[in-house]
């Protein structure tokens, strides 16, 4: 699904990324786990194809294509979701609105034609319903006045209606109570499947109570420093990332 | 002379651009402007006494007068001796004869907006009766309107079929002297609409210039006098959502709008003429009057605007709030891209007791344009009540534009209360990515968010102009990001 060799990048002359390899099959999920300022988001925001960032090395393949050489529209239309850490407001802007617009650009780049309004408003309300989200978030602008909370619930709302091949998730799980934290969850995993993989960025074990990671990464200084299976995230939680990283408590 | 001034001179006299064969004699007179100049147009016109004595005296006004310099514009000094004031309405035989002779781009932004074709031959200038039967069309409006008793014609019609109420009503909420382009347009006004409401009557359909009967094409500096008589209701739809054709250059309108007891009045405009090109060249110079007088009790006035085009957009739709408890309103979206300069706003002046305004300004900016809102509220000693509330706010898009506000309050009552909001935002690359992210286009992405922060104007529009309005404003801003 994606690999991602000796990947290096840097943002106003600053290196955050170097040399990042990394490797997620079919139907996987991964946990990227470090300290703050280990370069996690950035690696995010590199897949996703922001332009601040930019990459001085490496390749990314996904889905057989090469990642790199695709415009961030054409990423999320080749089924590349990215669940922000801080979900931008869109005022004015009907949080439905862009939802549809979204679909209906992924189903043109397919040869699909627009989604019929009325299965559309079907649809999203039965996944408002599964992420127990009021009705009244269909009409409310983008984010717009969203709790932190409802913020990264919509996100997740909105990746269920997108049905991404691979997700990669910021820190989705911070700033969520423990029911938010288990309905955002249970969205993940009603996602999962043999042609999906996720990639679960987060700082703590908590989130991976929930959803059971196939591989587990320790990322600082801008590159996995360590892998293992889901019992290296238990043993982060409890000797922290220094010692993890160093390999001392395996 | 510079190349700048040979640009303005070029654009002064653009009219004999397009090869179109003038025939100065019986068309249009020749450069200049003395009183000479407004007798012939009066006499052109075959006015009566009482319009040529209310020109002269504001032609001998506007000698007197300064070409005002606040407004944050700058542009290369008009030579008013070098401006043809009158010219006919264009005939059949100046117009196009077929849509294929139309200029193609004009036609593609036709079809950008989703104008239907009929009407775009229409908007195109094209001489309608020759392509297509639009006189039903026509017959049916002036039927219905008739049997409410709405008067809706052309200013010069309205000259001569009902000058009592021309004599009633002109100049008495904007005074000849009023201001430099004010008194100009009362010297040289050519035509425009004249629109009256009887009491009591809710005029029946949306009036529109565009549905104006032999609708003039009305030149530089037309005159706009809308009346709603107690208790009546009209809405008024101006300009196109087009960009005309008319190759005018300094446009001097004054809008005049009057609602006696219990009466409304809407006026909504869409304006996009020419702004020149990417570097700035050309475009219109639009110095426009536009006030309303809420003279009744209860009355009621709402400007919404959505200023896309022009060069230099000089314009401040006002409210004189005399009835008591009358109400203003001021929706308007400014857009300014490229190297367009528009200095707008509102005037609300309460007088009566209870009276209530509302200021929603949006003002965009992109390119290297520079977008300002300057507004006045002022509340007098009498206006025992007052209320009102504005929010204006700015959308800047990349750095090389401008937004500045200048809000401007006298409150001469204390029992009165003022609220202002304002902000200004730069189009976020953040809400940018954020769309791109989810597989929207940079250019769909854009209009979304400026729709968006315009939302509170547009849902003032008419609905089937709200969504001209919106295609517009994408058209205006296309290329403004990415």
């Amino acid at each position: 699904m994606l690999k991602i060799s000796n990947l290096s990048a840097r943002v106003a002359g600053k290196t955050i990324l170097n040399g990042v390899d990394l490797e997620v099959g079919d139907g996987e999920v991964h946990a990227i786990m470090g300290p703050n300022g280990s370069g996690k988001s950035t690696l995010a925001q590199v897949l996703a194809g922001r332009e601040e960032y930019e990459v001085t090395g490496g390749s990314v393949t996904f889905d057989g294509r090469d990642l790199l050489a695709l415009r961030p529209e054409e990423r999320a239309r080749a089924g590349l979701f990215l669940g922000f850490q801080y979900p931008v407001e869109i005022p004015g802007v009907n949080n439905v609105y862009l939802l549809k617009a979204a679909l209906n650009a992924k189903r043109k780049a397919e040869g699909q034609p627009e989604v019929d309004a009325y299965e559309f408003l079907a649809l999203i309300k039965r996944k408002m319903k599964f992420m127990q989200m009021s009705e009244a978030f269909l009409t409310r602008g983008v984010n717009e006045g969203f709790s932190g909370g409802e913020k990264k619930r919509n996100e997740i709302l909105q990746m269920l209606v997108l049905e991404p091949k691979l997700a990669v998730l910021d820190e989705t799980d911070s700033g969520l109570d423990i029911d938010a934290l288990k309905v955002v969850a249970n969205g993940v995993n009603s996602l999962r499947d043999a042609n999906r993989s996720i990639v679960l960025i987060t700082h703590y074990q908590r989130l991976l109570d929930h959803i059971t990671p196939d591989r587990v990464h320790v990322f600082a200084a801008g590159r996995i420093q360590r892998s293992g299976d889901k019992t290296l995230a238990l043993e982060l939680e409890e000797h922290g990332y220094d010692r993890a990283r160093e390999g001392r408590v395996a | 002379m510079s190349s700048k001034t040979q640009d303005v001179e070029t654009l002064l006299r653009q009219k004999y651009r397009h090869g179109f064969v003038t025939d100065i004699e019986s068309d249009s007179l020749p450069p200049g402007l003395d009183e000479s100049t407004v007798a012939a147009i009066s006499r052109k016109k075959n006015e009566p006494q009482f319009l040529l004595d209310w020109r002269l005296q504001a032609f001998r006004h506007w000698l007197t007068m300064r070409e005002p310099t606040w407004a944050a514009v700058k542009y290369t000094p008009i030579d008013y001796q070098d401006i043809s004031y009158y010219s006919a309405p264009r005939e059949a035989k100046d117009a196009p004869k077929s849509i294929d002779e139309v200029d193609p781009k004009l036609l593609a932004t036709y079809e950008k907006l989703g104008i239907p074709l009929h009407e775009r031959a229409r908007l195109a200038g094209v001489a309608v009766d020759a392509v297509f039967d639009s006189v039903s069309v026509a017959t049916t409006f002036k039927d219905k309107l008739a049997k409410a008793g709405v008067i809706f014609c052309s200013f010069s019609e309205a000259v001569h079929n009902h000058p009592e109420l021309i004599e009633r009503y002109l100049g008495t909420v904007v005074p000849a002297a009023d201001n430099f382009f004010a008194a100009l347009n009362s010297a040289v006004f050519s035509d425009g609409s004249f629109v009256y409401v009887p009491a009591g009557v809710r005029c029946p359909m949306e009036l529109s210039t565009y549905f104006r009967i032999n609708a003039a094409k009305t030149g530089q500096f037309e005159r706009t006098l809308i009346i709603a008589a107690e208790g009546a209701t009209v809405s008024y739809l101006e300009g196109c959502t087009a960009p005309m054709r008319d190759e005018n250059q300094l446009h001097a309108a004054v809008v005049e709008l009057i609602a006696l007891d219990d009466a409304r009045i809407k006026y909504s405009t869409v304006q996009n003429w020419y702004p020149g090109d990417e570097r700035g060249v050309g475009g219109i110079y639009n110095f426009v009057t536009k006030r309303g007088e809420c003279r009744g009790r209860n009355s009621k006035i709402s400007w919404t605007q959505v200023e896309t085009g022009s060069a230099i957009t000089w314009k401040y739709p006002s409210c004189v709030l005399k009835g008591d408890n009358s109400v203003g309103e001021f929706y308007s979206v400014a857009v300014a891209n490229n190297y367009q300069q528009a200095d707008t706003g509102t005037k609300m002046i309460h007088i009566g007791r209870d009276t209530k305004s509302t200021i929603v300004s949006k003002g965009i900016s992109a390119g290297h344009a520079v977008n300002t809102y300057r507004g006045l509220v002022k509340i007098l000693p009498g206006a025992a009540g007052a209320r009102n509330f504005t929010q204006c706010d700015s959308l800047l898009m990349g750095s090389s534009c401008a937004a500045h506000t200048f809000p401007y309050m006298e409150v001469r009552n204390p029992g009165a209360t003022v609220e202002h909001e304002a902000s200004t935002s730069k189009i976020g690359e953040d809400q940018l990515f954020y769309c791109l992210q989810r597989g929207i286009s940079a250019e769909d992405a854009v209009n979304m968010i400026v729709s968006g922060f315009c939302k509170a104007v547009f849902k003032e529009l008419p609905m089937e102009f709200a969504v001209e309005a919106q295609n517009l404003l994408s058209v205006s801003l296309e290329g403004a990001v990415g």
